[in-house]
């Protein structure tokens, strides 16, 4: 097949469902009739196109990229990975946009009413593209768990939100990338409602040869969008 | 064993200042708002005015809208389309709902050309706090009678909810402006597709 050919479907076994009762918001906005299958056209085949051109030099150093009169608090953290499809391919010349709370938990979005300090210099977005080979890398702080109102004493873990485009528009993905070892992540209904055996895919790893010595700790962080409906191409 | 796809999340309440951050004044640069077209695109200059509705039937204010449409002849600014990319028309918008008093998401583009012979239209993704997937949907023209009669996917949706597809032509002082409001659930929730 081309390498304009149709794309897999969105693996439901791996995608959660609109409409998971316990996160509750998704009550009364999570769409609850079946989706129509659509037969791919050109409208499907193709997507908005943003590479390296869209991205500034400090876009991917959330450390940087927003200091006003120092550095950002926090544990700094380099989180790598690739960019594949279902097939194994890397993605090559992708844009990753990122955003996150700061290391006490706060997010600079003014509707966030959670008592918890803003850090003057940090923002806490940014973004970065893969390299040829799928790569991408971009520096943080640890962002901080937050309490949410979903359900009593409930916390969200420490996440941090991509948004992906892909090859495609219908390759579109946004999805949160979680920390080993989270406490939370068990009571946590964001993260539950990603089916058992997939949510983990969410969960970065601690990563010894990602982490930058006498700098900042490192995770890896693969992430993988729909393929085409054929074998990968022999090269 | 080839690799699963990554499960989808939310977008949740706070993409602005990451995604949107121009539109909600946030310092940092947006790749895309609700300005489709300059003044060098070719084509009839229209407005896209919609609202996203939860089953209660409220105007959802945390939701963020994209489309993505071909230029006025057809064209999709991507390298899958064989008859080259146009430059000066990317083809891609996006807006949150939370900086209209009403909660709107208002696009200024071109309208677009068929596309394959399909009827004009455009690629709506929807995503929100309270959404774990994003939903995508299609906007079709409702002075397209013909070509949308004719339509293949319109033909492959129940007549009854064929219309929460249609935006509504309205011309106002400003221009022509379509109308299309997303119904996430109720009576009327808009026709998504399994794309």
């Amino acid at each position: 097949m081309t390498a304009h050919g149709p794309f897999s479907p969105r693996d439901w076994i791996s995608q959660p469902p609109y409409v998971h009762l316990e996160y509750k918001s998704t009550a009364l906005r999570g769409p609850t009739r079946p989706l129509i299958p659509l037969q791919q056209t050109l409208s499907e085949l193709t997507g908005p196109v943003y590479g390296h051109e869209s991205v500034g030099p400090l876009d991917h150093d959330l450390t940087r990229n927003a200091r006003v009169n120092g550095e950002p608090l926090g544990e700094r953290i380099v989180v790598a990975g690739r960019v594949l499809d279902e097939d194994g391919r890397p993605l090559p010349n992708t844009l990753l946009e990122v955003w996150q709370a700061n290391a006490a938990g706060r997010y600079i979005h003014r509707n966030d009413k959670h008592d918890a300090p803003l850090d003057p210099n940090f923002r806490g977005s940014g973004r970065c593209v893969t390299d040829e080979k799928g790569r991408y890398s971009f520096y943080s702080v640890k962002p901080g768990a937050y309490p949410w109102g979903n359900h009593p004493n409930g916390w969200r873990p420490n996440h941090i939100h991509f948004s992906l485009f892909g090859p495609s528009f219908i390759t579109r993905l946004v999805t949160q990338m979680y920390f080993p070892g989270d406490p939370l992540l068990d009571l946590d209904p964001i993260y539950k409602g990603a089916p058992e055996g997939r949510r983990e895919l969410m969960v970065a790893k601690f990563d010894l040869d990602v982490t930058e010595p006498e700098f900042a700790l490192g995770y890896s962080f693969d992430i993988v969008l729909r393929g085409r409906n054929a074998t990968p191409a022999q090269e | 064993m080839s690799p699963k796809q990554t499960p989808s999340q939310t977008v949740g309440p706070y993409f602005a200042y990451g995604l949107t951050a121009e539109q909600y004044g946030y310092d940092f640069d947006s790749i895309a708002g609700g300005q489709l077209a300059d003044e060098s695109v070719e084509g009839d200059r229209i407005r896209i005015v919609g609202r996203v509705l939860d089953g209660m039937g409220a105007a959802v204010d945390d939701a963020m809208i994209e489309i993505w449409q071909a230029d006025a002849q057809g064209r999709y600014a991507h390298p899958a389309d064989p008859r080259g990319s146009n430059a000066a028309f990317r083809g891609f918008g996006r807006l949150g709902t939370g900086t209209d008093p009403q909660n709107r998401f208002i696009f200024d583009t071109v309208k677009p050309g068929s596309v394959e012979g399909q009827a004009p239209h455009i690629t709506l993704c929807v995503m929100a706090r309270g959404m774990l997937s994003h939903a995508f949907t299609r906007i079709y023209f409702s002075d397209e009678a013909e070509a949308n009669a004719a339509d293949a996917v319109l033909a492959s949706v129940p007549d009854k909810r064929r219309d929460t597809l249609i935006a509504k032509r309205d011309e106002t002082q400003a221009g022509v402006v379509y109308r299309f409001d997303v119904y996430l659930q109720g009576d009327t929730e808009t026709v998504f597709f399994d794309l």
